[in-house]
């Protein structure tokens, strides 16, 4: 009945204790306030069962924090470890429980906090900047969200309930096969990632159409802005890859599951196959989440330089240049499993190659600057921060790229240090300019400046002490994922300062934390009464601060690019007719999906075939039910609309 | 939101979502490829495959692809009752393909050849496995929206659905004519 | 603004007296940085290599940081005197150049590319006038176990070979996958179970380099480490007699023995090793089928 579930699942170690203790400790916070508030139906009602994209958007964002911060901690726990397990100590965490921690670490990072952060951001500007009213599948972008929530939720409850997987991010077999990882924590990975990444693939679909198909009249693609561009390439790129991860995830499954052999050490597996397929998605998944950070630095820059986008054109090329091109790299993740010189010169030639488009949105993004009026505000401060040290990352990439260079850097700190210099310098710096620049639309005040500021410079000097002594420690021979190693080598003053470093940003992310509450505390204060608090340019800004539910009363052509600039100098205001407008209902029935995917994985993960099969049948009435289900609309009638227009609606 | 906007933006959708499950068929064929001859012992695809039941197969599945051509031309026409008759010769053709398949899982598994027995034979029952599934979930989604669109009067909205319901049977024969290629024709011949 | 001033120059402070301490720590420290320190030929051209990728790069990246300042600080709202033009969007000159210019460079380091990967071609013999020793390499849970087909002896977390002379690593693994790396002296390569890799290093400086792992392959991951000692020949004749000396043989039991999941503290020496035993390892994974050799040629 309970498969291989039994009590030993609850046996942890102190360190555990010490993280579930926290996690129970905030669940049963949030549910005091909730109680004490009395705001269970409000929480039900007004968030849970929703298909709004703005509502579904803070889900997202509110999810990715909360994981960025148990990621963090995870990070802190390997610097401590790694800054004092040297010679005789072996630190505070056992080789098996660091591994977890860092297997953790990676995974939660790229699905729960980055993709959470991007998908959180798409949800809110894209609709607004092309001027719709809602995305093209509604029930979908819910039900994306849940699959996603759930897949954060596997990830939690395997610190409870089991263990997590110790094999890496990535998981490679034959050590995430039965033979060497034949307890749970593999399973689990399996599942979160199985789960959200299916959410990932739907949410990609979505947007994919939604950008195509219903931008306001008037907006050609080549008037669209540019963090739309970047959206449009991303979903390109969920669309073609993330199939491929669902594929491998199932396989791995099915050999851990049901005896087969895709990856296993006998009976003909191939585990180099598994490494192909893991990186063919691998590899995009990183320019999917790098694509619409640069999207955001292309609106911020513009924005705080109160100057048109330079090269837009050579922007887009630029976009799809990095979209084919990320589909021909994957090798370069595994030079030295020996694909011999051609093979290997190829996917490093083509690696190279991508240094080119990125360069030039750089320089466009410097130019852009150039004979600006540049205002130093919390958001451009990231950008500045994403040049000085994406640059220093992509120069190591390039360095990496060079077959027989690889082979010496491979697996290497060094390594670790040019990806972390890739995410948090590209795709953190640039989500959290997002955040800074966009918090204001999204919940109608502005942040405190000065507090973004101090966490800026946190966040910058504490990652300059953390990887620098990386990158060299990489030079010094050392291999990524030690829990221990000799004192001869020479290695523990930099992982001090390293772990130094991470104090730092944790600082940071302290600061973060304290913005967040002082700017809630003094919201009254910093209302953004115009809904264009930064003399904003895209047309998201032309609507009030947070925009009514159906965003823009009227759904009037464009004439440019930057259509809300243009509408501001030509200082027309077009009539405006109230018209009816239909919005789709919220449902509960995402969430159940959710739900259902939830018991689904966690079956797997125990072999409870039994709540396997019953969830599965559970979602396949759900599903047919809601497609036979024609009344998912309500109407906005005109005069509601006029009522919320005249009290306070859009500028447009 | 009129139909018109809801047919263009959910059709299309929805085969940008059919390209998705080509290159989830892809993945499975380019592992099915690597791993066609690590047979460990065991029989290759020569041996345990029998022409002419796949030959069989493919021409039933072709026929309910047609079949489910002329069904969606008569829902169009409003024509409930004929639309009826050719989804359901489709459905029958398509439990027919099912049943067929589903025996020679059995009988390849009783005989021992079966899916963990060598990486040949996981990826082969994978493959051919997950283009089965497919077609179940085909075939329930048929008989949960057929007879309800007929009973409906063949509306816009239930037009889209049998729309994409045959695109998606019409792709999953495009599938199979690969599968019928890459793993049973190459397999024997080669 | 004040404070802002304030908390700004105290970062820089902290940063400057924690570089300082590191210095002053780091006299005291032998900052090894054995990936740049090669001691033989093989790391040598991986060291130029990347010392070429990094100039010509520079060319490019200097650029940037010089530019970014410039333009932040002269274009900067408070400075009413510069020139500006909201409306400039483009420009096709300078579109060129930065599309141009970076896909010069990038065709140069092209070049260089394809003619390194196959100079350094991990399964490239090394061609020398002295003969090369033969050393098969295979990775265990969790240690690393090295057979002398040649010499009859074989050794854990510990090998030794003559200075100048090529050495050929034959590498497997009856384990997860594992990465064979000896830093000072050439780039690594992944051990796999079922396949043979190969690596062709040779130590130009006599000495004791650190070899490791760079592939998690288990709880025991952090003990994949091993001395490998370049020494005279002398040297190396001194160190097979001492190893013949030991009382372990290296037959199939005592495989089986080593095998399982464990680390050793300190390495271990057999005076004997079974004949053909490490391509037994190769092919106990595919007893049906011919041994593929991993690399393409």
């Amino acid at each position: 009945m309970l498969g291989r579930l039994n009590f030993d699942a609850l046996h942890h170690g102190t360190v555990e204790m010490v993280g579930i203790a926290s996690m129970f400790g905030g669940l049963i916070l949030a549910v005091t306030a909730l109680t004490y508030f009395k705001r269970w139906k409000w929480l039900w009602r007004v968030w849970l069962t929703s298909t709004d994209p703005k509502k579904i958007g803070v889900m997202y964002i509110a999810t990715a924090l909360f994981m960025l911060l148990r990621g963090a901690v995870d990070a802190g726990m390997m610097r401590t470890q790694q800054a004092i397990s040297v010679g005789d100590s072996t630190g505070f965490l056992n080789p098996d429980q660091f591994q977890q921690v860092f297997s953790a670490h990676g995974t939660i990072m790229i699905f729960f906090a980055a993709m959470g952060l991007m998908f959180g951001l798409i949800n809110w500007i894209v609709p607004l900047q092309i001027g719709a009213r809602d995305v093209a599948f509604p029930f979908l972008n819910a039900t994306s969200f849940w699959l996603f929530f759930m897949g954060a939720m596997l990830v939690n409850t395997s610190l409870v309930v089991g263990e997590f997987s110790a094999a890496g991010w990535l998981a490679y077999p034959p050590l995430s096969e039965l033979a060497y990882s034949p307890s749970v924590g593999v399973d689990y990975w399996i599942w979160a990632l199985q789960i959200a990444g299916v959410g990932s693939l739907l949410a990609g679909i979505n947007f994919l159409v939604t950008i195509l198909r219903m931008r306001r009249l008037g907006m050609t693609l080549m008037k669209m802005p540019m963090f739309c561009w970047s959206v449009l390439g991303t979903t390109t790129l969920i669309i073609f890859a993330f199939p491929i991860l669902t594929a491998t995830l199932a396989m791995l499954a099915l050999d851990r599951s049901f005896g087969m052999h895709f990856f296993t050490s006998y009976y003909g597996g191939n585990p180099m196959m598994y490494v192909n397929l893991i990186w063919a998605w691998g590899h995009p998944e990183v320019y999917i989440l790098i694509l619409p950070a640069f999207g955001v630095f292309s609106e911020v820059v513009a924005t705080f330089s109160r100057k048109r986008l330079f090269g837009y054109t050579s922007m887009v090329w630029a976009i799809w240049a990095i979209v084919f091109l990320s589909f021909i790299v994957w090798l370069h993740h595994f030079f030295t499993m020996g694909a011999g010189a051609n093979v290997n010169a190829f996917f490093g030639v083509m690696t190279m190659a991508i240094a080119v488009p990125t360069g030039v949105k750089v320089f466009n993004w410097l130019f852009t600057m150039y004979r600006g009026r540049i205002r130093f505000t919390t958001p451009m401060l990231w950008f500045l921060g994403f040049v000085a040290t994406f640059t220093i990352g992509g120069m190591a990439g390039v360095l990496m790229a060079v077959p027989p260079a690889d082979f010496q850097l491979h697996n290497s700190l060094f390594l670790v240090a040019h990806f972390h210099t890739m995410i948090i310098g590209g795709v953190v710096f640039g989500y959290f300019a997002g955040l800074t620049y966009w918090f204001p639309k999204i919940f109608g005040f502005k942040l405190n400046e000065r507090l973004g500021r101090y966490a800026f410079w946190c966040w910058l000097v504490g990652f300059l002490l953390a990887f620098i002594p990386l990158y060299i420690l990489g030079f010094m021979g050392a291999t990524r994922r030690l829990d221990h190693y000799d004192a001869s080598l020479g290695w523990q003053q930099l992982f001090i300062v390293a772990g130094v470093g991470v104090a730092i940003i944790g600082l940071g992310l302290f600061f973060q934390v304290l913005q967040l509450i002082v700017s809630i505390k003094d919201r009254h204060k910093n209302l953004d009464k115009t809904g264009d608090p930064w003399d904003g340019r895209t047309l998201e800004w032309s609507t009030a601060s947070p925009p009514p539910v159906y965003n823009f009363a009227s759904l009037s052509a464009v004439d440019d690019r930057d259509a809300f600039w243009a509408m501001k100098r030509a200082r027309v205001k077009p009539a405006i007719k109230y018209e009816a407008i239909e919005i789709a209902k919220n449902t509960s029935l995402p969430i159940i999906i959710g739900a259902l995917a939830f018991t689904f994985g966690f079956g797997f993960v125990w072999h409870m075939y039994w709540l396997v099969a019953l969830s599965f049948a559970a979602l396949i009435t759900v599903i047919a039910w809601r497609a036979s289900d024609d009344a998912t609309e309500y109407t906005v009638p005109a005069s509601e609309v006029k009522r919320i227009e005249l009290a306070g609606g859009n500028t447009a | 939101m009129n139909d018109e906007t809801l047919n263009s933006k959910t059709v299309f959708g929805f085969w940008v979502y059919l390209m998705t499950d080509c290159i989830l068929f892809a993945t499975l064929f380019a592992t099915f490829a690597v791993l066609r001859h690590s047979t460990y012992g065991g029989p290759s695809g020569q041996e345990i495959f029998s022409l002419p039941l796949v030959l069989a197969m493919t021409l039933i599945l072709l026929t309910s692809s047609f079949s489910a051509g002329v069904g969606l031309l008569a829902a169009r026409r409003g024509e409930g009752r004929q639309a009826l008759a050719w989804f359901g010769l489709t459905f029958l053709l398509g439990a027919a393909f099912l049943t067929l398949e589903i025996r020679e899982f059995v009988h390849l598994t009783a005989e021992g050849h079966s899916w963990r027995a060598s990486a040949f034979l996981s990826s082969f029952f994978t493959l051919v496995g997950t283009h089965g599934a497919h077609i179940s979930s085909g075939l329930i989604w048929m008989a949960v929206l057929v007879p309800r669109s007929v009973q409906r009067g063949l509306g816009s909205v239930d037009l889209r659905r049998l729309t994409c319901l045959t695109l998606f049977w019409h792709f999953l024969d495009v599938v199979w004519i690969f599968i019928f290629t890459v793993v049973y024709l190459m397999g024997v011949l080669s | 603004m004040k404070k802002d001033k304030l908390v700004f120059r105290l970062l820089i402070v902290l940063d400057v007296l924690l570089l300082l301490a590191l210095l002053a720590y780091g006299k005291h420290v032998d900052f090894n940085l054995q990936v740049l320190n090669p001691k033989g030929q093989i790391a040598d051209k991986e060291r130029t290599l990347m010392l070429e990728a990094a100039l010509l790069m520079l060319i490019v990246v200097v650029p940037v940081y010089l530019m970014t300042a410039y333009i932040a600080f002269k274009y900067r709202a408070g400075n009413q005197r510069a020139k500006y033009s909201p409306d400039l969007d483009g420009n096709r000159k300078l579109e060129i150049t930065w599309w141009a210019i970076p896909g010069v460079i990038i065709t140069i380091l092209a070049v260089i590319t394809f003619k390194s990967s196959h100079d350094l071609d991990p399964f490239k013999k090394i061609s020398s006038p002295v003969k090369p020793i033969t050393i098969e390499v295979v990775a265990l849970d969790w240690k690393w176990l090295f057979i002398y087909p040649e010499q009859n002896v074989a050794s854990v977390n510990f090998v030794e070979f003559p200075v100048n002379t090529p050495v050929n690593f034959e590498i497997t693994a009856d384990a997860p996958m594992n990465s064979f790396w000896i830093p000072q002296l050439g780039g690594q390569i992944y051990a796999m179970s079922g396949m043979a890799t190969e690596l062709s290093l040779i130590a130009n400086r006599a000495g004791d380099y650190y070899g490791s792992s760079a592939n998690i392959s288990g709880r025991g991951f952090a003990a994949m480490k091993f001395t490998a000692r370049a020494t005279d020949r002398p040297g190396f004749e001194q160190w097979l007699a001492y190893a013949k000396q030991s009382e372990l043989k290296l037959d199939t039991g005592a495989y089986k023995q080593l095998a399982r999941q464990s680390t050793i503290s300190q390495p271990v020496y057999y005076s004997s090793a079974q004949k053909g035993l490490f391509n037994q390892v190769l092919t106990k994974f595919y007893p049906f089928a011919e041994v593929g050799h991993e690399g393409g040629h």
